[in-house]
């Protein structure tokens, strides 16, 4: 966590050094405020000189007000610093992200990275911000507090040396009880979270299961389960802070009491007992502040660690120092003995997969779930990279052309079809940002997604939420490929792209498809039979990942198992015919 | 949240995407209360907090327990430095009564000042209770501190006593209100579910429930206490010096108000934070979900450009609400320590011309330091309470809604059900202005199967909805075995039914407890047979932990096939008259599904069977075929009455079954007709 602050903070610390100067004045000033009381009463009000006392008060002012400005001005520079530290790591975060290749990202996850990107963070953030005030502060105002205490009565001050000590143990206590108290409290809120939401996706199996009362009974004993947990930290929190309270004034009872005896023997002079009790005050309260504040800093750790993990990533896709510049591509991909292995696996996804997919013809990819299609796929616009034998595509090596080069050529409709925030049209010109709106509306047209458009009141400018989720499945799938099919690609790859189409649409799509990517390469990856029987090549996959058959439907039902097996599954043997 | 509309809802549209932002965003931010500043305003502010007090009603008892609590507490606590000031005067005074001769009386000892010039002197001697040449009085002294001891120690107690007392309140409210809002999901309608999305339900139930569970634990208590102070703290202030109190009281609402003036400046930007976090948020979740996406249209760098500009736009606003909401604090505490100077002079002058002991002028300043931290809870309670408002508004919309129409009061009890199926002139809509179904007549004889066809989004869980009665029928009626479904009870209708659809509902527990979820105390030889007639009992058995394996949250930790399969199992052990199935197998790998399939088929057996319909064999096995399209009923028949008709059917069988790319282009005419 160290490396990562004073990697992010260094830019800001001209402002970190003139903050913490501004913090230790504010401090100071804070000290000497109770000792001019001191003077006050001792100088002053016990020897009745009203000037004295006038004269120290309006010092007393200046001092004040030089406390506000410094104040004003630490919180400017301290938020300013803290929220730059915030925007510069999350930009860091972010740029690394995007320079990673799938195989990277996959290594953290989606999610795993969104958070570490947001809350992560936040964390930090909050760390510094909190730190730039309370920790510096703190340990200020306790030394100096102690000091000056030292200042106003030696003696008296053997007590900080016993106070100070209780007063940490027993915060450190109460802190190390309640955490793991609080910790159990937010597993039974996600538990009673869980059941809600199991509930709401699942309210037409209960009503029809007439499963109610058994719901109820369910959501009740964790509601209860929550409110007793819930009751009972919050009876033991209860205790803590009359408990504090209780150690203060017991503290400040027996200061008073050993304070009065040395006034007595005039060892001290009265007005230092009140200062002494005002910095034995701030003391306490400063332990308090920095006992809470390590609470935070575990969390933050953990945080700074999670950054760092990705920080400390190397994208492992990268162009070449020297990449082949490419012209006139027709856009012919070529498959030799491609091999793939996930890092970290044991068996290879893929292995010796060999094929051409030529311009103008479409080539198929089938074969059961999870045996590699996919992952095929993917390796065309290596968001993976081989790791055995080679892609080319018009016979240079994939890994020899610049990504951007390559991604150009090629029109990826996603197994997921993934839309962005935005309208329908910023989502379709996703790929080529001059597209007309006639074009636009011919993509439409041919993935079958004009009708619902048209429907909308926005049409091309109707909103699209984040995730497309106001689309339904079917519609999202459409929108993606009329996405694909606005980039004019050479390459067409349909990743699983009509599942969610029902047969009519489907066939509907393909058959328009077939005339608009009359010259390109199409590489569909399906699960029905249906989708891919009128292509010109199909490639059955067997389990392990390797070739079971390559051929037109015909051939394949004569001479391939693993592919005649999948269309019987599908469809009953008159339909086969 | 990825939801599949194909066949968990149908029209209505009108999600409420706006309220999942909101959710959403609320969770980005680093969760917590950091949002109780940003400020949601209810919209009716008085009414719903009435409403919220009418919930403490049931806890009249502890709720005065607390406020008497906190009322004590508090007298104890302001009792305090009044106490501790005379303690400084006893010292003060043994201070003085050492430096005068001894043997004289307080009165010679004044005379004698007077008479030297030393009128200041003398005036400040006389307020005081000295004994010339004596020291401190330590037995008094003890006495005092002993008291002071008692008064702290007292409140403390109070003050727990409080805590104790206001926790048991708090979570008794909240676990009512919980159970309340679980009660009333349970009656309400389907439509209501179908509108409104999952995260904002759920965002009630959770998110605005813990609000108002904070604020009933915190700040309820905060604000008795605050005032309780003010008061007490005002009382013992006008007790010691009307001057000084007159002093203290013009800069407290100077305090007061200068919080509330920078709290709203600030408002603004934390508003503005709020927002353009939850856009930043919005856009890191969408490209890195969407990587490949970003990557294979080269669209990185545009990414990059849009995070610069809203980071930057983050940065400005939580910049500036952090900052403008961090003078508060020196604010009030420069008018704090402007207070305390101006106490310590007046103060001072006061005790040197005996108006005043030390000790009070010393209790006077711990008063007003009192003073401006609960005037300061107050402005930033305030600001919590409207954003709980907002939440508890929220609650009481929802348990506000219309409930489902109660069941009939004779309901028919049907025995040994044959599953004689009747629609009769049904009319049906989910908004009045679209109507869906019109006149609608369907007959299915006990053990028939009636195959539902149509392309995606054609409406086909419209059907399963009025089955079910999760919505009721507009006009007409449907029976089974001649009884009208209105006149049963809902439960016994649903019981009658088995339904095995494309979404697998399986929740978190044993694969033994979501099996016996079709009926109640099967033994585990009922469930292992229905396994065993859904083929899912050899898989189970391969589980390390078998029939106990626990599912996780999702069921992520077993596949697609294997999940439906499981609600098949469910299905047989339910052993119901009456079938709805949904055929549709995808993401399923091709040996599951031909498991699937054959469980299908076997518990369609001797049932009368609703099935939507995905496999030629099924449909033109069916006694009836119903076809749909954008919600209606366009076609009803055998197989071979819907293909002579050459319609719609015709057409969709054509090109989903039979035709390959090219056929379906000749065809293409009548195909787009």
């Amino acid at each position: 966590m160290k490396d990562l602050l004073i990697k992010f903070l260094r830019p800001y610390w001209k402002q970190l050094i003139l903050t913490i100067l501004l913090l230790s004045i504010q401090a100071i000033s804070n000290l000497y405020l109770p000792n001019l009381n001191a003077d006050i009463i001792n100088n002053g009000v016990a020897k009745s000189d009203i000037p004295y006392i006038i004269h120290t008060g309006s010092y007393m002012l200046f001092v004040t007000l030089l406390l506000a400005c410094c104040a004003v001005a630490s919180s400017y520079l301290g938020s300013k610093i803290s929220m730059s530290f915030g925007r510069d790591l999350r930009r860091a975060i972010f740029y690394k992200v995007e320079s990673f290749s799938q195989a990277d990202l996959d290594k953290f996850g989606a999610p795993s990275l969104i958070t570490r990107n947001t809350n992560d963070v936040h964390q930090l953030q909050m760390l510094v911000l909190m730190g730039l005030n309370l920790m510096v502060m703190a340990p200020i105002m306790c030394i100096g507090g102690s000091i000056m205490a030292l200042r106003q009565d030696v003696v008296l001050s053997y007590s900080i040396v016993i106070i100070v000590p209780i007063m940490a143990a027993v915060v450190g206590v109460i802190l190390v009880k309640a955490i793991p108290l609080f910790r159990s409290i937010q597993v039974k809120i996600d538990r009673v979270n869980q059941i809600m939401r199991e509930k709401l996706m699942g309210v037409r199996v209960i009503r029809a299961f007439v499963k109610n009362d058994y719901e109820a009974r369910r959501f009740d004993e964790a509601n209860r389960d929550l409110t007793t947990t819930t009751l009972r930290v919050n009876r033991i929190v209860a205790v803590a802070i009359p408990l504090l309270m209780i150690i203060m004034n017991v503290a400040t009872i027996s200061i008073i009491w050993v304070g009065g005896h040395r006034i007595d023997s005039g060892a001290m002079p009265i007005g230092n007992l009140t200062a002494f009790l005002t910095y034995v005050m701030e003391i306490m309260i400063s332990v308090m502040i920095a006992m809470g504040m390590f609470i935070m800093v575990p969390r933050a750790e953990a945080s700074a660690e999670r950054i760092l993990q990705v920080l400390n990533t190397e994208p492992s896709i990268e162009d070449k120092s020297r990449v082949v510049a490419v012209r006139n591509v027709k856009g012919t991909v070529e498959f030799c003995d491609v091999e793939f292995c996930y890092p970290g696996a044991e068996e290879p996804v893929l292995k010796d997969i060999s094929f051409v997919a030529r311009p103008g013809k479409t080539t198929a990819i089938i074969g059961s779930t999870g045996c590699g299609k996919s992952t095929l796929v993917n390796l065309i616009p290596r968001f993976y990279d081989v790791t055995g034998g080679s892609i080319k595509i018009d016979g240079v090596d994939i890994r020899d052309i610049s990504l951007r080069d390559l991604r150009d050529m090629i029109g990826w409709v996603p197994q997921k079809a993934f839309l962005f925030s935005g309208t329908i049209a910023d989502n379709l010109r996703y790929g080529n940002e001059n597209a007309t709106d006639e074009e636009l509306w011919h993509a439409l047209e041919i993935a079958q997604a004009k009708d619902f458009v048209m429907a909308l009141p926005d049409q091309l400018y109707a909103p699209v939420e984040q995730g497309g989720v106001n689309f339904s499945g079917g519609q999202r799938q459409r929108l993606a490929i009329a996405r694909a099919l606005v980039k004019k690609p050479l390459i067409y790859i349909f990743d699983d792209s009509f599942s969610a189409l029902d047969f009519k649409t489907d066939s509907k799509l393909r058959a328009a498809l077939k005339k608009e990517t009359a010259n390109s390469t199409v590489i569909i990856v399906a699960q029905r039979v249906s989708t891919i029987m009128d292509a010109e090549q199909i490639i059955t996959l067997n389990d392990n990942g390797t070739i079971a058959g390559i051929g037109t439907h015909k051939e394949l039902m004569k001479t391939c198992e693993v592919y005649s097996d999948i269309v019987y599954s599908q469809l009953s043997k008159e339909e086969i015919a | 949240m990825s939801i599949n509309d194909n066949h968990q809802n149908k029209k209505p549209e009108v999600r409420q995407h706006r309220r999942e932002v909101r959710t959403r965003r609320h969770g980005g931010f680093g969760g917590g209360r950091a949002g109780a500043m940003a400020g949601e305003k209810a919209k009716d502010f008085w009414g719903t907090l009435k409403r919220l007090i009418s919930y403490l009603k049931p806890q009249a008892i502890p709720m005065l327990l607390v406020i008497l609590f906190t009322i004590v507490s508090v007298v104890f606590t302001v009792r305090a430095p009044r106490i501790m000031g005379s303690a400084t005067n006893k010292l003060f005074e043994g201070l003085i009564g050492k430096t005068l001769p001894a043997g004289m009386t307080k009165e010679q000892v004044i005379f004698l000042l007077k008479a030297t010039g030393k009128t200041q002197m003398a005036e400040m001697l006389s307020g005081m209770n000295v004994v010339p040449g004596q020291g401190v009085d330590f037995n008094a002294l003890l006495h005092i501190l002993l008291t002071l001891l008692a008064v702290y120690a007292a409140a403390a107690l109070f003050q727990w006593l409080q805590q104790y007392t206001m926790a048991g309140v708090a979570q008794n409210i909240v676990y009512n209100l919980r159970k309340q809002v679980d009660n009333k999901l349970a009656k309400l309608p389907l439509k209501y579910y179908d509108n409104h999305s999952h995260g904002d339900i759920l965002s009630r139930v959770t998110n605005d429930v813990d609000n108002i569970a904070h604020t009933l634990q915190q700040s309820i208590t905060q604000i008795v206490h605050a005032i309780a102070t003010v008061v007490g703290v005002l009382i013992m202030m006008f007790s010691i010096s009307t001057l000084l109190s007159g002093i203290a009281l013009t800069i407290i609402p100077l305090a007061f108000l200068v919080t509330m003036f920078i709290m709203r400046r600030s408002q603004k930007y934390f508003i503005a934070q709020w927002d353009s976090t939850g856009t930043l948020n919005g856009h890191i979740e969408e490209t890195y979900t969407g990587h490949s996406v970003v990557k294979a249209f080269n669209q990185q760098d545009k990414a990059v450009e849009r995070f610069d500009e809203e980071n930057e736009r983050v940065y400005e606003s939580s910049f500036k609400a952090q900052f403008i909401s961090s003078i508060i604090r020196p604010a009030v505490n420069f008018l704090n320590n402007v207070n305390y100077v101006i106490v310590c002079v007046i103060g001072g002058i006061r005790v040197s011309n005996g108006v005043m002991t030390l000790g009070d002028v010393q209790a006077f300043i711990q008063y007003s330091r009192q003073f401006t931290q609960p005037v300061v809870q107050v402005a930033s309670i305030m600001n919590i309470l409207q954003s709980t408002m907002a939440s508890a508004e929220r609650v009481f919309e929802l348990l506000d809604e219309k409930e489902e129409v109660p069941d009939t009061e004779k309901p028919v009890v049907l025995e040994d059900i044959k599953g004689h199926v009747k629609f009769e002139h049904v009319y049906f809509s989910y908004t009045p202005d679209a109507p869906l179904i019109e006149d609608m007549n369907l007959e299915a004889k006990p053990g028939e199967t009636v195959a539902i066809v149509g392309p995606t989004g054609a409406g086909k869980t419209t059907l399963v909805n009025l089955l079910m009665r999760f919505y009721d029928v507009d006009k007409g009626r449907i029976t089974i075995d001649g009884v009208d479904i209105r006149d049963m009870k809902r439960d016994d209708l649903r019981k009658i039914f088995g339904m095995v659809l494309q979404d697998t509902w399986l929740f978190n527990g044993t694969i033994k407890e979501n099996i016996a979820y079709g009926k109640e105390g099967a033994s585990d030889e009922e469930i292992r047979a229905a396994a065993q007639a859904a083929y899912v009992d050899h898989f189970i058995r391969t589980l390390p932990q078998g029939y106990d394996t626990v599912l996780t949250g999702d069921a992520s930790n077993i596949s697609q096939g294997q999940k439906q399969l499981l609600t098949i199992a469910r299905a047989f052990l339910a052993d119901p008259k009456i079938l709805i199935l949904d055929e549709a197998t995808s993401s399923v790998d091709t040996r599951t599904e031909v498991l699937i399939q054959q469980a299908m088929a076997k518990l369609r057996k001797g049932r009368t069977s609703f099935v939507i319909a995905h496999r030629l064999s099924t449909i033109r096995n069916a006694d009836i075929i119903l076809v749909m399209n954008k919600g209606k009923i366009v076609e009803q028949g055998s197989h071979e009455e819907l293909m002579a008709a050459r319609g719609f059917y015709y057409d969709l069988y054509m090109s989903q079954f039979l035709a390959p790319v090219s056929e379906s282009l000749e065809n293409g005419n009548s195909v787009i007709r």
